[in-house]
């Protein structure tokens, strides 16, 4: 960037607090004409605090904001919008039953406007798209397109309001690689037409490609500005972690023993797009399969069913054995772990105390029973210490063992759906059953992962024989991700089956062993990961032949 | 003006929340209370006598605080599930005609079998009338997405018609000399009062009792956690293995069980008999009770006594000073919604800006 070059946003010491927590600190960012600012940092560390105080959800306690020269009136969203900031979400604010144009349209118009300017809005529409190479067809139903096209169409809504800056928060987490492509060169137009972008995400090497210059927030502060030119992600890492990272070491698996769970020519009823079609898969223990495709190509059914909350219509499912029953307890009496993808509304119940939450899914087996009363009354003392254990062991920090689970951050509350299901409480008899194997992470800062509880041996009694794990990293820092994929690769080399289903390509390369990948409700052939390429997974992704 | 979630919020503000919203209503009802030209402090006062000033004052609230009690649970365990019963006034009549249908056949026509036999099923047949009256509504909610607040708040209408009709059919009394008022209990399976030469019976102890039962039932027992799992957050619990729609068949049957069992123990420490007014709308205060408890059951004691002393305290007090009984009303609804609004302040703050 030379010196002529316009500045078309200027935060200067934009501070926020809530009550003692500083979520912003002093951070003073500038974004030139034609340019694209990456704003890295890991969950936390303010970014979207930021983007909310520049988007006027949220009043800065001090600072200010300069758009086009202009003071920018803090708090007013419609300030914004007029002074030309356009913010494409992560998750589409698209009313599905709507056309292309209607969706544009929506919320641009003045209420009050007797009949909508259909024909004028359409050429505008049409000329917006040509001018960005953004092809669409104005009268095709949103609900009809690809998530790629829903994203077009998202970034079509803001170009149509005149945006000049343009926000997009984590735009290729829901995009095949070849989308992500298509959406950089895009980017590069819209850049070339002298708009500026800010672009959030936490995938390094995306970033250094597409953007100008990368800065990095690490709790709450502006700690380190660089153009990309020249960066590496190894120095990206470091900034937002604040110290180094080793990569995740891919390691085979040992020895792949019998199968645990066979799905045979199974198919679900259709909610929406997303179910299965005559899919078959074994599961194997010792073993990783992990299932790459974009969401919403029947992965959600495919968990739903090995987690006990959806049955299959036709095809068969078996567990060591015996018919898969669709019962949550009976999957967990069975040593079956579950990880769910949305871990605020399906992982804990948020008003429940930690405690409970950490015990919730083996209230109804031996293990908590009252000897009096059998499965009626919680022996509670027992219950808390295994929370406690849970906690220790897995690392979970937070407001305590009475907190809500609510006020838990993501990567704790993963941590302790994580230690739920893969941690056996004691038995009936007061033995103590066996812990999975907790190697100790990636450096964690002051952390002592390892509370009181001592790694036991392997592959022992009441250690989980699957673990169905569904996004189980989505949205987590990296120290949070290193942990979870650890525990992953530790509970296989004990002896577990894994299944893991993950949108994202990086983390199933780096831990299947087997490596399939879904479209449309069809299941690929699950081959080794070795035998894959990211251009094929790519390609099957999008559905083209396997 | 906005309202921004709070990080943290300090012991303190949960203990300065509820005193907070008493003062609010004291200063809001002190108005009307200036308005109808009446001194506000001996207005108070005497409302504070006529509540708990006196033997007769404190037995005459608490025997006006045990349906209330009743109700207010049977609201509480319902909220806290997630299962909107508004229809806690339809089931306390079910239970108080099921209580006289068992207990109250006169002249060697009915049941005539030992108190100790019969005392038991005339409160089950109470329990399981208010029940069933909730399990429809709950079952239809619970398989078809039917709203209960409609399904129980139209039944309460039904069950005051069918009541009406059978005080004039049925069950009437024929020594009424034509009041619709149903046959009496028999005597001995009335309960026995708590303090001589007062109303106040031993239902007192029962609504207590099963406060301290409820208590037990949610906070240490594994459908207790079911109930509240599944009202918090209905997929979650699900997914951690919560049965459902046992559930709610459960929260119907203890919900609907303990309105019916304020009909009964009203008909067996009170009236002995049904009328169409023996419920000055309980189920509909018990609402209002389980709110301004929290839905905590042993709150529901306290805010049961609260709600009682203000109706009765202000009875007497508009005797004596000429401000209208409403004043009950208003002090009442007026501590809901400023409990309700201080509950929200310890989780939100306000800014200005």
């Amino acid at each position: 960037m030379t010196e002529s070059t316009a500045t078309v946003l200027r935060l200067s010491g934009i501070t926020k607090r809530f009550g003692k927590l500083v979520a912003n600190d002093s951070i003073s960012l500038t974004l030139a004409r034609g340019e694209v600012l990456a704003l890295l940092g890991e969950n936390g560390a303010g970014k979207s605090t930021l983007m909310s105080i520049l988007f006027g959800h949220y009043v800065a306690d001090e600072g200010s904001i300069e758009i086009f020269g202009k003071p920018l009136p803090p708090g007013q969203p419609r300030a914004a919008l007029a002074a030309g900031i356009g913010m494409v979400h992560q998750h589409f604010t698209l009313a599905d039953n709507l056309t292309v144009l209607d969706n544009v349209l929506l919320g641009s118009e003045p209420l009050w406007q007797p009949f909508s300017r259909r024909s004028e809005a359409r050429t505008k529409l049409l000329a917006v798209s040509q001018q960005f190479g953004l092809p669409i067809s104005p009268d095709a139903k949103v609900g009809s397109l690809s998530v790629g096209e829903r994203q077009r169409v998202e970034i079509l809504k803001a170009l149509y309001r005149g945006a000049r800056i343009l926000i997009l928060d984590e735009p290729t987490a829901v995009l095949t690689p070849q989308e992500s492509e298509a959406l950089f060169d895009t980017l590069a137009q819209m850049v070339a037409q002298g708009l500026s972008i800010i672009f959030i995400s936490h995938k390094l090497g995306e970033v250094l490609r597409v953007s100008h210059r990368v800065a990095v927030l690490r709790q709450s502060k502006l700690v380190a500005e660089a153009p990309a030119q020249g960066t590496t992600q190894g120095q990206l890492a470091q900034w937002m972690v604040g110290h180094a990272i080793e990569a995740a070491e891919r390691r085979p698996a040992k020895k792949v023993r019998e199968p645990i769970c066979t799905l045979t020519n199974v198919s679900t009823a259709p909610t929406g797009r997303d179910r299965l079609n005559d899919v078959s898969l074994i599961l194997r223990a010792g073993e990783i399969v992990a299932i790459a495709g974009v969401s919403g190509n029947g992965q959600v059914a495919l968990a739903d069913l090995l987690c006990g909350v959806r049955s299959a219509s036709t095809g068969q499912v078996t567990l060591r054995g015996a018919p898969l029953q669709a019962r949550p307890a009976w999957l967990v009496s069975q040593g079956v772990a579950r990880i769910p993808e949305d871990r605020h509304a399906v992982g804990v119940v948020g008003d429940l105390p930690v405690w409970e939450n950490a015990v919730a899914e083996r209230l109804r087996g031996p293990w908590f029973a009252h000897p009096w009363f059998r499965v009626f009354w919680v022996k509670r003392r027992a219950a808390r210490q295994h929370a406690q254990r849970v906690a220790e062991t897995f690392d979970v920090r937070g407001g305590g063992a009475d907190a809500p689970a609510r006020s838990l951050s993501g990567g704790n509350m993963q941590k302790l759906i994580l230690g739920r299901a893969l941690m056996p409480p004691q038995d009936a008899a007061g033995n103590s059953a066996q812990a999975p194997r907790i190697a100790a992470g990636p450096p964690q800062g002051d952390a002592a992962p390892l509370g009181g509880s001592e790694p036991r041996a392997a592959g022992s009694v009441g250690a989980p024989v699957l673990i169905v794990a569904h996004q189980p990293t989505w949205g987590l820092d990296i120290g949070a991700v290193m942990f979870v994929q650890q525990q992953l690769i530790n509970a296989r080399d004990a002896g577990a089956a894994v299944l893991l289903i993950s949108d994202d390509l990086d983390e199933v390369l780096a831990l299947g062993d087997r490596v399939a990948v879904m479209h449309d409700g069809h299941l690929s052939e699950a081959r080794p990961a070795e035998g894959w390429t990211r251009e094929a997974i790519g390609l099957a992704m999008a559905g083209a032949a396997h | 003006m906005r309202l921004e979630k709070r990080n943290h919020t300090s012991p303190a503000a949960y203990v300065l929340a509820p005193v907070g919203a008493v003062v609010f209503t004291l200063v809001v009802s002190a108005l009307l209370v200036l308005w109808a030209g009446a001194p506000v402090g001996q207005t108070y006062a005497l409302l504070l006598q006529g509540a708990f000033g006196s033997v007769f004052a404190l037995t005459e609230t608490l025997t006006r605080a045990t349906p209330l009690i009743l109700t207010g649970l049977a609201a509480a365990v319902a909220f806290r599930a997630r299962l909107f019963n508004i229809g806690a006034e339809g089931q306390l009549y079910a239970g108080a005609l099921a209580a006289v249908a068992v207990g109250g056949m006169h002249g060697g026509t009915g049941l005539e079998w030992s108190p100790y036999v019969l005392f038991p099923l005339m409160m089950l047949a109470a329990a399981l009338a208010g029940a069933a009256l909730l399990l429809g509504p709950a079952l239809m909610k619970a398989r078809l997405g039917v709203d209960e607040v409609v399904t129980t708040l139209l039944l309460n209408f039904i069950m005051l018609l069918l009541v009406s009709a059978l005080l004039d059919g049925p069950m009437k009394d024929p020594l009424s000399m034509g009041w619709p008022q149903s046959v009496a209990l028999q005597g001995d399976l009335e309960l026995s009062k708590l303090v001589p030469q007062t109303r106040l019976h031993t239902g007192l102890l029962w609504a207590v009792s099963l406060a301290v039962m409820l208590w037990a039932l949610l906070a240490r027992t594994v459908p207790g956690f079911d109930i509240r799992a599944a009202g918090a957050n209905a997929r979650a619990a699900a997914f951690a293995g919560v049965p459902i729609t046992r559930t709610v068949v459960l929260v119907a049957l203890l919900s609907g069980g303990l309105a019916g069992l304020a009909g009964a123990i009203e008909v067996a420490g009170r009236t002995s008999y049904v009328t169409l007014d023996m419920s000055p709308g309980y189920g509909y205060s018990g609402i209002v009770i389980a709110m301004l408890a929290g839905l905590h059951p042993l709150g529901v004691i306290a805010a049961g006594t609260f709600v009682a002393g203000v109706l009765v305290g202000a009875d007497s007090m508009s005797r004596a000073v000429g401000v209208p009984t409403y004043i009950a009303d208003v002090i009442v609804a007026t501590s809901l919604i400023a409990v309700l609004v201080a509950g929200l302040l310890t989780q939100y703050r306000v800014r200005w800006k």
